[in-house]
């Protein structure tokens, strides 16, 4: 272990101190933390039945989560301990009782709840460890040099250090070196403690191999849809060449081949294939250009998401306003998956919703890229067998994004995606 | 008239060259890349410059964020972009400081070298040349909402049509074969349906229908 690596005092005493000192943060803070939440979620989840809680419920969880992630980040930052953060992710605008009652179902937050059971008993003692085991021997060293003056005579015991009774000089300087033997154990120990409450954390917080085997079966199935789906294509766009623009560039060859034959025997013949060859060559061109903007359409290529979206928009017979908060882009795969779900949405909104107004909103937040598309129409839409929205769910799957679609009838109907991805 | 042309692939710089050279105009330089453009921009003050949209090192809209700096830096510098594909994005932007001297058209446009080179002219005297496809999805998508389009005739949406792409009333008349009087008569017509200030200054009309379709739509 990196602990006995006979690294030299001067490395070693830092490293102690610093854990000491996060040993005594994480105590205290965690301490609190998790007793406060603790009982909020309690009582929240307790007021569910009377309906209080499906409100605050979400709300709570929601700080949990966040409390536990910091714990996750402080892991990795002081210790290189990853903790897997498995939340099943809930797009924004979902009522309150969905929320509520997917966030109960999920298994991750009775791991976080029982998390904050053991952190508030076994993790306080782990973590106020390395801090004690510094800062007690101060006290040790104290009694020593006189302080035991201020408990007793020296005719009684008058305070106990540690195992110590405290009655004199003489009990003070064995409690001085008891405080020298512990701030030994603490140059040896101090940092491995605070590693064995992170270890701790870890064996409560993370996902057991049922739920992996849970996460191997989504993602087996997500992967078999995105290759079947990437075989479709390539199958559609291998026709499409085929029948079109091939099959276009072929009569012009055989034309041109005509003209030439024609050229002196029958000029105003020869013009006219000359023209037919030409109206051929834009046609092909025109195909060529609708499937190079089905498969990767070229604002997307040359400008990333954002006004990718903005071009899309514009094209849209609706007026429509497009809202975009990233800087960066995302990676190639995901640019185009969110393109497509977005232009698939829009899309749908144009032929079904009988709607005036679009408002397109692109915002990259903690990780996730959140799109929303809301339109003024009649609403009623629904994920389901058959419906375009169904296959814009299947897309996002492959990346783990979701969809959620809020469209009461009468409408407003509000399509919102989350795919987690990072920005460069 | 001395041009500066920009295309990374050979095929068409070299076709592009001939076509130029064949109607007069004076190749100052035929690059094939972002940087090599910004040079000759800024050493060889051209009369017109034809810049591909795409160009390298990044393969990306390297071409037209070099007309827009070169413009921004020399306003009014005459430049006709060419895409492969045409977007109202990219029009509006080159439209968006309103001096005039931008053409964007699709690559297909050169297939009729007699319009392409019109084009060329018309950007180099400070007109605009914009590609029917931007202005067609313009007039379908505001036809589709805005109100005052739906009182035009079919006639004068074609004349629209016809002025936004930045024909001149002579070049409306004659594709359209009437007389110039009666475009003229149009056009005032289409002015006064629209609310917008005659003004026989070519460019400016064109401003100002792309300025009147862009409203609303942010």
């Amino acid at each position: 272990m990196e602990m006995w690596s006979g690294r030299g005092i001067r490395t070693r005493g830092p490293e102690v101190l610093v854990a000491g000192r996060r040993g005594l943060m994480l105590a205290v803070g965690g301490y609190t933390g998790a007793v406060v939440l603790l009982v909020l979620s309690v009582v929240s989840i307790l007021l569910v039945p009377v309906g209080v809680g499906i409100v605050t419920t979400p709300w709570v969880l929601t700080g949990v989560r966040a409390f536990a992630d910091r714990r996750r980040i402080v892991a990795a930052e002081w210790c290189g301990i990853r903790i897997p953060s498995t939340y099943r992710s809930l797009p924004t605008g979902t009522p309150p009782w969905t929320r509520c009652f997917r966030m109960l179902g999920d298994p991750a937050t009775w791991r976080d709840l029982g998390w904050l059971v053991v952190d508030m008993t076994a993790g306080f003692v782990t973590a106020l460890l390395p801090a004690a085991l510094l800062f007690y021997p101060l006290e040790g060293f104290a009694l020593a040099a006189g302080l035991w003056r201020v408990f007793t005579d020296g005719t009684h015991v008058g305070w106990w250090y540690g195992f110590v009774p405290v009655s004199g000089q003489g009990t003070a300087l064995l409690a001085g070196a008891l405080g020298a033997a512990l701030l030994v154990a603490s140059y040896a120990l101090s940092p491995a403690l605070l590693r064995v409450h992170f270890l701790l954390t870890r064996a409560v917080l993370a996902p057991g191999d049922g739920e992996l085997a849970e996460r191997v079966r989504v993602l087996t199935e997500t992967r078999r849809t995105a290759v079947d789906t990437s075989a479709a294509e390539l199958r559609r766009i291998e026709r499409d060449l085929h029948d079109g623009a091939q099959a276009r560039l072929v009569a012009m060859g055989m034309d041109l081949r005509t003209v030439d034959v024609l050229i002196e025997k029958d000029p105003a013949k020869a013009r006219q294939l000359l023209a037919q060859a030409r109206r051929s060559s834009a046609e092909a061109l025109t195909e060529l250009r609708d499937l190079v903007r089905g498969i990767h359409p070229p604002v997307l290529a040359e400008r990333g998401l954002g006004d990718a979206v903005r071009a899309l928009a514009l094209r849209l017979p609706l007026v429509s306003e497009v809202d975009v908060d990233m800087d960066g882009r995302a990676d190639a795969p995901v640019e185009s998956a969110a393109y497509f779900a977005v232009s698939e949405v829009l899309t749908n909104a144009v032929k079904h919703s009988g709607a005036e107004r679009l408002w397109v909103d692109l915002q990259h937040r903690d990780g996730t890229l959140r799109i929303t598309v809301t339109d003024d129409g009649e609403g009623g839409a629904r994920v389901g067998a058959g419906s375009g929205l169904t296959g814009v769910e299947r897309r996002l799957g492959t990346f783990d994004g979701v969809l959620a679609v809020s469209s009461p009838a009468g409408g407003p109907t509000m399509v919102t995606m989350e795919i987690p991805c990072a920005l460069s | 008239m001395r041009v500066v042309l920009a295309e990374d692939l050979f095929l068409l710089r070299d076709g592009l060259v001939r076509m130029l050279e064949a109607y007069d105009f004076e190749i100052a330089a035929a690059v094939e890349s972002g940087p090599e453009l910004a040079r000759a921009l800024a050493e060889l003050a051209p009369d017109v410059a034809v810049v591909d949209v795409r160009l390298p090192p990044s393969h990306t809209d390297e071409g037209l964020q070099c007309a827009l700096q070169a413009r921004r830096e020399r306003p009014g510098l005459p430049v006709l972009v060419l895409s492969q594909h045409v977007e109202q994005l990219y029009a509006r932007e080159l439209l968006a400081d309103g001096t005039g001297g931008v053409g964007y058209l699709l690559k297909d446009r050169v297939f009729d070298a007699e319009q392409f080179i019109d084009a060329v002219r018309r950007v180099a005297a400070g007109g605009t040349a914009m590609d029917p496809q931007v202005i067609q999805q313009l007039l379908a998508r505001r036809s589709h909402t805005a109100q005052p389009l739906g009182r035009l005739t079919p006639r004068e949406l074609e004349v629209l049509e016809l002025m936004a792409q930045g024909r001149s009333n002579a070049a409306i008349a004659a594709q359209l074969v009437v007389t110039e009087r009666a475009i003229a008569k149009h056009t005032s017509n289409i002015f006064t349906k629209l609310g917008l200030e005659v003004s026989d200054d070519d460019n400016r009309r064109v401003l100002a229908v792309l300025a009147y379709l862009d409203h609303g739509s942010h």
